[in-house]
């Protein structure tokens, strides 16, 4: 499971002339595991303690200059170093107070991006593609630097890795809608280069995300379709590799997407299985594509999800447990937590629990340039691009929608099912919820079926059918769904009773106060219906078939506790209950006499366990024997 | 050291029949025990209870009363007949009609020159104990009634005799009776039910003491006709009562399955003087009846209705623990047990079964599966009775034998021999009867194939050996071989070896004679050991002989060289180790592991043992740290321990007690690694007997 927590606001962000352009450059990390270096969108560098949301210094350029690289921190000397106007480097420290009266250098190329990680020298890379440790460049400014890209290709992302003795400058680009990625390895410097699989719609990422996980670079990338896919390349690559090789991928990820495609947005892997994706919409609530979310990609279960205010920049940082955001005029901190859930380790699924934890530290993502110019690209595609997203289901009729939708559960592939169900079920509750004569239950009834659905990718649903009275889907719901939560069911219990509600899973802490929402009259009769689904199964405990579904006593008797417990008080005051709560005494008396009897026969009935069964002795038998 | 393929046999459903009288003699220490089927069994009690010779019943023979004097054994029964038996020939010697109905009792004099029996017709009869014979001489005073009972007082001139409702006591020189003495009926229901004496004992002083079927062990001034004392013992009938010899002790036998001891002390410390009966212990050994009883030197012998003889040691007789003071019980007579017959043929694994009235001829199962230890293998063929072949005339069978090859079948009673063709073709079986036979074969007390089926051994009187040639045709005498001792016993055992030409034979004298076949004559005797031998095989490949005896001791004599060997040397005087030496059955039989020739497998009725002469013999002095049977019985620890560990550990005697249910028979097949156990549960003998009498338990 995955939390997003409440967060908080680190600073406030200033408007930009070109409202697309995002304010922020971006987010580095200081020494310090609570400082967070800003970089804004024009000339200041901003430090920030943020926990306590404060700025604790500030340098600027002078007017006319721009910064045109995210200011980084330079672990080994404990200087920051920022690029200005692409070609000056500027180094400065702490303690210094004017950023124009640090030391600067003037080299010969365009600079893409300085990039600094703890652990590691701080490596420059040029717009050309060129890398140069900033050390080395900073003695000889002026030295020639080459050109590795060719004339209209363009650097789109970069990132650099440092682990175990490894140093990577990772970087994409782009040419005419193919997009690369470059490997370079540092000491020895080899570059390799991958070409990424082309989307059918011709689109090109949004975001990138890299990590090192179990030795091996593992690239995500977000597609305006809600596609994330992940490309994995080994960290130690063969040297000398020629070429340019295909970089095969995997989806991991399919986000819902909404109306349309997929604007300004991120996404950043947070660990094995979980992907912060910012700029989606939330699959049960409006359409808006303004929410951060966490989604289990083992399972493609949306974990948390949270509305960010204002317009998305699709900009996300994941530092040390933090996700930074920023979003209409602030740029906000939201602490998250991943756990591993135990049933993908059941599963084993999580194949590398518990390796380089610091490697795998999440790398900033991202900028605002490139989503902006994919988005302006890809507004002329049409709408439903996504191939396993039919179509009726947003206007059609219902015996539409019902063909649409047995044409889709006939398809076989279960990757692909899983999500699409998720889906068109969230799409039409949600149009069940917009509009009042559009109810499918035929349809939904057989989203459910597939056993794809579950209360969190799709939390409308069974509420829709509790609105609709449609029993039987609620049932269905009940009996397939795993992640009910305890408001629901009580909820359920309002409406009807059956015994399927008794077999939600539910855990008595959060379930008592919800039950105490029901009124006197609802608990005698639930707890009349508890007494006769005992009685009666008390009576024939043996016969009962296997196939049918029926609570277990133990899940009775829990009910009937939780529900006294809920409600001793009003009930022992209701004059309708008096019988009810006699025959439950005398039965609770028998009971204790009962297992009090039991309990003294115990020990007799545990020795027959310890008897010998006598072997079975037939009249003849033929039988191995060994002597030492 | 190795695995074994183990035939478990347990479709051998003989049956012992119950016990209904014993009489000890206390001369030779003797016990002569009659059974329902009229079998007289002989143990011997000064070696280890050795049941040394068994005569076979016979279907018109009933015994209600068994009688030693002096050596010679009397029985009567039923029938009305009084019978001697010729203990060297093992039949009756002659038995006399005594006129008088049914008897139920016969005792004899301390003189031992008269012969007393109780007769249905309310007479005693006297007979006189001639050299060769008894003589009738007199009956005494006639009584309404039948006599039950009786008991010759030391004395010789009274006799006690118990009846229905009464005991009489004669005078026996005028024959009259002289006292009276009248029995109370039972309580309640039983008031109307006459009270029968089961048992009377006539004391030196003149006390008479009885056991009736009222439940009470009565004491009885025989002078004066009075009771002196009643015990109430049980709600069932008291059956049997003996004396002690110096009668100081009585002990009485219940339905109910108890042993009640009474003895003749003073019941307080201050009057020492003042002696009387005094009811002391109670035994409870056996599930139904106690018929009949012996109250010897140092234990109470005791056997009945549930098949078993139990000898039930006296412990305040005894200095210390010993293998004496132990308490037997007897299950099966040894004679059964030595009558299973396996013919090795290499295919047909054939087994013979031996029961009074007939013989069983089974086919082995099979299997062809291969197992890992402790597996039960998937059988291909079932086994299968092939044959049943029910004896002529009245006489139980006493041996028989199964040729190795499977072709011969020969059986003996005490008035005939037969020998059956036996020709098995796929599934079908016929048999022949050979039909001429030589006269000199009578009777035999074992019989006997060589290995090669050519040769019959037939034991006959005076410990001589019949040799009888076998051919397709016919049967021809060939020799008669003659122990040069002299010896009158029965021969026992008898073995032939692999070769052809070696023939062993013990006899009840513990002689054992090795016979050249070749020359048809006496090899040597095998030097005479206290002990009887039990049971004894020749060696397959190097003629050696093993021999144990009843006292467990074990030896190996090598009959080409006349002379004990190395090993068994060795073994004797390192001493055989106390657990071996205090088990209390004695090995059945001896057999050899075809594929090991330093093995040799023998068996008694809990347990089988490979010995195995290449490993060190288990010292008897290692008792102290793991404690004898941890020793011993280690074959649970020597399979926990690892193979490094193992070798260490190893001994000579390897012990399996998985078989605990009455092992019968163990033989080694000779195709392969195969062992063939024939068990009979004790239980299974038990759910067959009648419904012991009801008893009140606690809490039912």
């Amino acid at each position: 499971m995955a939390a997003l927590y409440e967060g908080f606001t680190l600073c406030g962000l200033v408007q930009t002339q070109n409202a697309s352009d995002s304010p922020i450059q971006g987010i580095e990390l200081d020494g310090d595991s609570d400082h967070a270096v800003v970089t804004d969108s024009t000339r200041s560098v901003t430090l920030y303690k943020v926990s306590d949301q404060k700025p604790l210094g500030s340098w600027t350029v002078k007017q006319g200059q721009l910064l045109t690289c995210p200011a980084v921190f330079n672990f080994q000397t404990k200087e920051y170093v920022v690029v200005s106007d692409n070609k000056v480097i500027r180094v400065w420290k702490d303690e210094d107070l004017n950023l124009d009266k640090a030391f600067k250098a003037t080299v010969t190329a365009d600079v893409w991006r300085v990039h600094s990680a703890p652990g590691g020298e701080p490596v420059v890379l040029f717009q050309r593609g060129a890398v140069r440790f900033l050390d080395s460049l900073l003695s000889a400014p002026q030295q020639p630097v080459e050109d590795v890209l060719s004339e209209e290709e363009v650097i789109r992302w970069s990132t650099n890795i440092v682990a175990e003795e490894q140093h990577f400058v990772l970087f994409t680009t782009e040419q005419k809608g193919e997009c690369c990625l470059y490997v370079q390895r540092l000491n020895p410097n080899t570059l390799q280069k991958y070409r990424l699989e082309r989307e059918d719609s011709g689109a090109s990422p949004l975001s990138f995300s890299a990590s090192l996980q179990d030795k091996h670079l593992n690239l995500l990338y977000l597609y305006p379709n809600g596609c994330v896919y992940q490309s994995v390349v080994a960290a130690r690559g063969y040297v000398g590799l020629e070429g340019v090789q295909a970089l095969p991928r995997s989806l991991r990820l399919m986000v819902p997407v909404g109306e349309g495609e997929l604007g300004a947005a991120s996404a950043v892997a947070l660990d094995e299985a979980h992907v912060a994706v910012v700029g989606v919409p939330h699959p049960s609530a409006r359409t808006g594509k303004d929410f951060l979310c966490i989604w289990n990609t083992n399972f493609q279960t949306l974990q948390a999800g949270k509305e960010m205010a204002g317009r998305i920049h699709g900009q996300v940082w994941c530092y040390l447990g933090k996700l930074f955001v920023s979003h209409g005029k602030a740029l906000s901190v939201i602490p998250y937590e991943c756990q591993k859930s135990s049933l993908a380790s059941a599963l084993g699924k999580l194949r590398h629990t518990g390796l380089a934890g610091n490697a795998a530290l999440p790398h900033g993502t991202s900028t605002g340039r490139i989503s902006i110019k994919c988005n302006c690209s890809q507004r002329n595609v049409k709408l439903g691009v996504n191939c396993v997203q039919p179509q009726p289901h947003q206007t059609g009729p219902v015996d539409e929608v019902q063909r649409e939708v047995e044409a889709l559960v006939s398809r076989g592939d279960a990757q692909d099912l899983q999500l699409s169900v998720g889906q068109l079920a969230c799409h039409l509750v949600a149009r069940s919820q917009a509009e009042t004569a559009f109810y499918t239950p035929v349809a939904l009834a057989q989203l459910v079926q597939t056993q794809f659905l579950c209360h969190s990718v799709c939390p409308g649903l069974l509420l829709l059918s509790l609105e609709h009275k449609d029993y039987f889907l609620c049932q269905l719901c009940l009996q397939l769904f795993p992640d009910i939560p305890e408001v629901v069911t009580c909820a359920c219990l309002k409406t009807f009773i059956s015994n399927e509600v008794l077999q939600t899973p539910y855990s008595d802490n959060f379930l008592l106060p919800h039950l105490k929402d029901l009124d006197t009259q609802q608990v005698i009769l639930f707890l009349q219906y508890l007494q006769f689904v005992y009685l009666k199964y008390s009576q024939d405990v043996y016969t009962q078939t296997p196939g049918l579904r029926s609570p277990t006593m133990t899940q009775i008797i829990d009910w009937v506790c939780l529900l006294l417990d809920a409600h001793f008080t009003v009930l022992v005051m209701a004059p309708d209950a008096k019988g009810l709560l006699s025959n439950l005494q005398s039965f609770v008396k028998s009971q204790v006499k009962l297992f009090s009897e039991l309990g003294k026969i115990e020990s007799s009935l545990q020795e027959l366990h310890k008897m010998k069964l006598s072997k079975d002795i037939s009249q003849y038998s033929i039988e191995v024997i060994e002597l030492f | 050291m190795g695995e074994f393929k183990v035939h478990r046999v347990r479709f051998f459903d003989y049956m012992p029949t119950a016990i209904r009288a014993m009489a000890f003699n206390a001369h030779t220490e003797r016990l002569a025990l009659a059974r329902m089927d009229g079998s007289v069994e002989i143990f011997n009690f000064t070696d280890h209870y050795f049941q040394e010779k068994v005569i076979p019943g016979k279907d018109s023979r009933s015994i209600e009363s068994l009688c030693w004097v002096g050596g010679r054994l009397f029985s009567a029964g039923l029938n009305g007949e009084i019978a001697e038996y010729d203990l060297e020939n093992l039949r009756p010697k002659y038995s006399l009609e005594a006129y008088g109905g049914p008897i139920w009792t016969i005792i004899s004099n301390t003189q031992g020159t008269q012969l007393a029996i109780g007769c249905e017709d309310g007479t005693v009869k006297l007979f006189e104990v001639l050299e060769e014979h008894i003589q009738f001489e007199r009956n005494l005073d006639r009584q309404k009634g039948r006599i039950i009972s009786l008991s010759w007082h030391p004395s010789g001139t009274h006799i006690a005799a118990g009846m229905m409702d009464m005991i009489r006591v004669f005078d026996v020189p005028t024959g009259h009776a002289v006292q009276r003495l009248l029995v109370d009926r039972g309580f309640g229901g039983s008031k109307s039910r006459e009270t029968v004496v089961w048992s009377v004992a006539f004391l030196s002083d003149h006390t008479v003491v009885s056991g009736d079927s009222a439940g009470k062990v009565q004491v009885w001034d025989g002078h004066t006709g009075t009771l002196v004392k009643t015990h109430l013992v049980t709600k069932w009938d008291v059956l049997a009562l003996s004396v002690s010899k110096d009668e100081s002790s009585v002990v009485a036998g219940t339905s109910e399955g108890t042993v009640i001891q009474f003895q003749f002390i003073a019941p307080t410390l201050h009057q020492q003087q003042d002696k009387e009966w005094v009811r002391t212990r109670t035994f409870k050994n056996h599930t139904h009846d106690v018929r009949a009883l012996a109250e010897i030197e140092t234990a109470i012998v005791s056997g009945g209705m549930d098949t078993h003889l139990v000898v039930r040691p006296l412990l305040e007789k005894f200095d210390e623990k010993s293998h004496a003071s132990g308490l037997r019980k007897i299950h099966f007579p040894h004679v059964i047990a030595n009558n299973i017959n396996l013919s090795c043929a290499k295919k047909a694994g054939l087994l013979l079964f031996q029961f009074p009235g007939q013989l069983e001829l089974w086919r082995l199962g099979d299997s062809d599966e291969h197992g890992k230890p402790g597996d039960r293998l998937p059988l291909k063929r079932k086994p299968e009775k092939l044959l049943l072949l029910k004896r002529k005339g009245e006489d139980h069978i006493c041996c028989s034998a199964l040729s190795s090859c499977g072709g011969w079948l020969a059986y003996s009673t005490v008035s005939s021999v037969r020998i059956y063709r036996l020709q098995t073709d796929n599934n079908n079986i016929s048999i022949t009867k050979v039909s001429k036979l030589p006269k000199a074969l009578h009777s035999a007390h074992q019989l006997c194939f060589s290995s090669d089926s050519s040769k019959m051994f037939a034991a006959s009187s005076q410990s001589s050996v019949l040799v009888i040639a076998l051919t397709q045709s016919e049967c021809k005498y060939v020799h008669t071989l003659k122990p040069k001792s002299g010896s009158r016993q029965p021969i026992h055992l008898m073995t032939t070896s692999g070769d052809g030409k070696w023939l062993a034979a013990a006899n009840s004298d513990c002689e054992i004679h090795v016979y050249n076949l070749q020359k048809l004559k006496l090899h040597c005797i095998v030097p005479v050991y206290g002990s009887c031998p039990s049971a004894m095989g020749i060696h397959p490949t190097t003629n050696n002989m093993t021999v144990v005896h009843a006292d467990q001791q074990l030896f190996e004599y090598s009959i080409v060289e006349k002379q004990y060997t190395d090993w068994s040397r060795k073994l004797q005087k390192q001493g055989l180790h106390n657990v071996w030496l205090d088990r209390d059955t004695p090995v059945t039989h001896v057999t050899f592991n075809s594929k090991n020739p330093n093995q040799v497998v023998l068996h008694d009725m809990h347990m089988f043992c490979i010995i195995d002469q290449m490993f060190i013999h288990p010292c008897p002095c290692h008792n102290g740290l793991i404690g004898f049977s941890g020793l011993f019985y280690n074959q649970m620890t020597l399979r926990s321990l690892s193979e490094q560990e193992r070798p260490s550990h190893l001994h000579a005697f390897k012990i399996c007690k998985t078989f605990q249910v009455s092992l019968l028979f163990l033989a080694s097949l000779l195709d392969d690694q195969s062992l063939v156990v024939v068990e009979r549960p004790l239980l299974a003998i038990t759910s067959q007997l009648p419904a012991p009498v009801r008893q009140k338990k606690f809490a039912t």
